[in-house]
């Protein structure tokens, strides 16, 4: 079925390693357009992280049956097939779920991580392992999208969980700087988007090189810090 | 019958592939129809109750017992109201009564574009609510037109025209308190309030103007009957 080391394989590929935000820097679209809050940033990743979970699945189901020459159309359509089913569930039984995350989902179709994975991973494993990568790349977003978010709500704007109530009515947004700060647009806006994305990357590179050189300078002295990360 | 198989060819090949092409797209054509189906009901269930709820927000519960979906009427375009297109208003009633009218009108000159509104006026044409569904007004400064965004929370700033009327305030006070009339705003944010203001009096008038035929019209329920 799947091995202890298969789990942490994928597990460490879609969360750290080969991260869809910060190493594969795909799905830039909705990152940029999303991630102005900590909730938006999260409701959109756990959206994508069932929709790529679920073609995962169907796509490593019938991968035997799709003719190399045109498994891209019919990657298209299953991950087209399924957002559109997904969004007509949601509108019909989580309602007021789908008043939030409505927006979102149809954006999902245009994030390229979902056709990535199908293409590189779900269409040469078994179904157990394809959902598996998908889950975990969708945590790996996730936790990036909302630390994005967040930073960008706080630095934007002073709060964070702006709009937890529409998803959790009995809890409030937090203010945690003073009601009195003026706010730093920049980080709303796309570029800020971009400029707190950049950052990041460098900062999980700076951890990546940290811990190479750990690992490699372990009985030399004063040898350099390995530079470059993995990316 | 008896000629060795030939390797397929490019043209059979291309054939091959289209049909299993088609056959995904039939397949999945398939899912999404019946996706579409099963959920169905539930979704015009859900979009009549979300309909509803708004609709509450501008009309207290006491005013109809009737459906009030089932009882609706279309409104023309009309530059009172500011629609470009045919929109839809509710007739309240009360035992049979027509007592109260929901209808969207739009206030083209938001700071930033135009500004739907949802209005509940009774038959007597006192103004029972208003509230805003949608409109692009600066986040933090234009949008406290939206109670939700309102940082007063106990006389959120869209309230104050509960239970106005045309006779309750005479024409030239139809605007802010900054430009001579009766109406509050918040500093820095007036040109919001005035398309708002200026918007909910001119579809005052508007009922005031066409009072006959939206609340006698609805005189008899069972006439209208064959409208939805």
């Amino acid at each position: 079925m799947i091995s202890r080391e298969e789990i942490r394989e994928i597990g460490n590929n879609g969360i750290w390693r080969q991260n869809s935000s910060l190493v594969q820097i795909l799905g830039m679209c909705p990152l940029l357009a999303v991630t102005t809050n900590l909730v938006n940033g999260v409701m959109l990743s756990l959206a994508t992280l069932i929709v790529m979970a679920m073609s995962n699945v169907a796509v490593a189901l019938l991968r035997n049956l799709i003719p190399h020459e045109i498994r891209i159309p019919v990657f298209i359509l299953v991950v087209a097939a399924l957002v559109t089913i997904i969004d007509l569930l949601f509108n019909a039984h989580f309602h007021d779920l789908y008043l939030v995350l409505g927006i979102f989902i149809p954006l999902i179709v245009t994030n390229c991580i979902v056709l990535a994975r199908v293409e590189a991973f779900a269409n040469k494993n078994p179904p157990l392992q394809s959902a598996l990568d998908g889950a975990c790349m969708g945590i790996g977003m996730l936790w990036t999208l909302g630390l994005l978010g967040g930073l960008r709500e706080l630095i934007g704007g002073g709060t964070l969980l702006a709009g937890i109530d529409m998803v959790f009515p009995a809890l409030q947004p937090l203010q945690l700087l003073p009601a009195d700060y003026p706010g730093l647009l920049l980080a709303i806006l796309p570029p800020g988007a971009f400029i707190l994305l950049g950052c990041l990357i460098a900062w999980k590179n700076w951890v990546e090189a940290r811990a190479a050189a750990r690992k490699s300078g372990r009985g030399h002295d004063g040898t350099p810090l390995a530079v470059g990360g993995s990316a | 019958m008896t000629r060795p198989k030939a390797p397929p060819t490019a043209a059979t090949m291309a054939v091959r592939t289209a049909l299993i092409l088609a056959i995904f797209v039939v397949a999945f054509s398939g899912l999404l129809v019946a996706a579409f189906l099963s959920t169905r009901e539930a979704i015009d269930a859900a979009t009549a109750t979300e309909k509803m709820k708004l609709i509450g927000e501008v009309l207290p519960p006491g005013v109809y017992d009737n459906d009030l979906l089932r009882d609706s009427l279309s409104l023309p375009p009309s530059a009172a109201l500011g629609n470009d297109e045919e929109t839809t208003a509710y007739l309240a009633r009360k035992a049979g009564k027509a007592s109260a009218l929901v209808f969207e009108a739009v206030a083209p000159d938001g700071y930033s574009g135009r500004i739907r509104l949802l209005l509940a006026v009774a038959a007597d044409g006192t103004l029972l609510g208003v509230r805003v569904t949608q409109h692009k007004e600066t986040p933090g400064l234009g949008d406290y037109i939206d109670p939700r965004k309102d940082r007063n929370k106990e006389h959120p700033w869209i309230r104050q025209f509960d239970g106005l009327s045309l006779a309750a305030v005479n024409d030239r006070e139809w605007r802010v308190k900054k430009d001579g009339g009766h109406f509050d705003s918040v500093a820095g944010a007036t040109v919001t309030p005035r398309a708002v203001i200026k918007a909910v009096h001119k579809a005052l008038q508007y009922v005031e103007a066409n009072r006959q035929r939206l609340f006698a019209e609805a005189a008899s329920p069972e006439s209208r009957g064959g409208e939805q």
